[in-house]
């Protein structure tokens, strides 16, 4: 997938930057856009290591088991084979609950390691094509499940809303009815491709 | 002070008190999970870096605004504030280039403008759909990512369009 993307992103640019003019702007984006990646990857250390070095140890006292444990009726219907209380389902419970929570920097390392620990518990026959597990834990991702979109609310405010948080209904609804579509998606796409290796 | 200042510091307080409790080495848990923390950076670095260049150079090339230009018929079509036509354009690929689309379109129309309350609306519902798969995949080995993408663009075309049909009978 992601070989067509950065083709056809790049040949766009380049095609597009000529035609209109653009491509001196085309060519210093090529050295800022590689400095500002650099640049997100710094900031992202800090708070991954933080919360992975957090999570071991409600890990190793035996939260992250528990937690998972509470969710496992609802999330076994979602995610199906994977061991009761494991690791990758401790995981996945964690990065869906910070993502509710709205905990953004928190739920990726969770999504990261439940990726790794999905891959580790299946032992997947091909482990270059995604699994059907990990790919509704990242479609999930994809969606947003925050209760309370804050950058959002924020933004509203200092742009002198007068109710900024009247948007909350509606943002619900959309969020609740993307995410069914998404896992509609992945009922009918998966359909699609099983049956194309058959 | 807001009550969501607390919740933090009091998680991660709670989680070493209880670790002790529970005779176990916070200190060592910690360092073994900050290790692997380095671990996820290093695995989802390259992907990382490459997207986030190709995103920058798109930008600055002014393809956006040719294709929001295309793509205008088929959003006033249904409904679609064309306004926030390039918002919901880049949202799958840029956060941060989405909220600075987003403040301009505040500031432009106004936060309580149907515009600027679809473009609230869309920022509130969605995710960087592109950024998060090619991270999460690069964490482990997957080269074929299979039905990943369409079911996630599946979520997103849905939500952008029915941002401006649930702006419309709610607000």
């Amino acid at each position: 997938m992601m070989k067509w993307v950065i083709t056809i992103m790049i040949t766009l640019s380049v095609v597009f930057g000529i035609l209109s003019g653009n491509i001196s702007a085309v060519s210093t984006a090529f050295l800022e856009g590689c400095d500002s990646a650099v640049e997100l990857m710094v900031s992202l250390i800090g708070i991954i290591c933080l919360w992975s070095g957090v999570m071991r140890v409600a890990e190793k006292s035996g939260i992250t088991e528990s937690l998972s444990k509470l969710f496992s009726p609802l999330l076994s219907k979602l995610f199906k084979g994977l061991k009761k209380g494991g690791r990758a389902m401790q995981y996945i419970t964690l990065n869906l609950t910070a993502n509710i929570l709205g905990l953004g920097n928190a739920s990726t390392p969770f999504g990261l390691e439940a990726m790794r620990a999905i891959e580790q518990e299946e032992k997947n026959p091909e482990p270059e094509k995604a699994s059907r597990n990990m790919i509704i834990l990242t479609v999930m991702n994809t969606a947003s499940l925050q209760l309370i979109p804050t950058t959002v609310s924020a933004l509203r405010l200092k742009a002198g809303s007068e109710n900024p948080m009247e948007i909350l209904p509606c943002v619900w609804i959309v969020s609740v009815l993307a995410l069914t579509s998404a896992l509609l998606g992945v009922k009918i796409f998966g359909f699609i491709y099983e049956r194309r290796k058959k | 002070m807001r009550v969501s200042d607390f919740i933090i510091p009091l998680f991660i307080a709670g989680i070493f008190i209880y670790g002790i409790i529970k005779r176990e080495d916070v200190f060592s848990a910690f360092t073994e999970g900050v290790k692997d923390g380095l671990h996820t950076v290093y695995e989802i670095f390259p992907s990382l870096f490459c997207l986030v260049t190709a995103i920058a150079v798109f930008r600055s090339s002014g393809a956006m605004e040719s294709l929001t230009a295309l793509l205008e018929p088929l959003f006033s079509f249904i409904g679609f504030p064309p306004e926030c036509a390039p918002l919901a354009i880049l949202r799958p690929f840029s956060g941060s280039g989405s909220i600075a689309l987003f403040g301009d379109i505040l500031g432009e129309y106004g936060a309580d403008s149907f515009p600027g309350r679809v473009a609230s609306v869309i920022l509130g519902s969605s995710e960087t759909t592109f950024y998060t798969l090619s991270v999460y995949f690069a964490a482990t080995k997957v080269k074929k990512t299979r039905y990943a993408l369409p079911s996630a663009f599946c979520g997103d075309i849905a939500g952008m369009i029915l941002s401006a049909v649930f702006v419309r009978i709610m607000l």
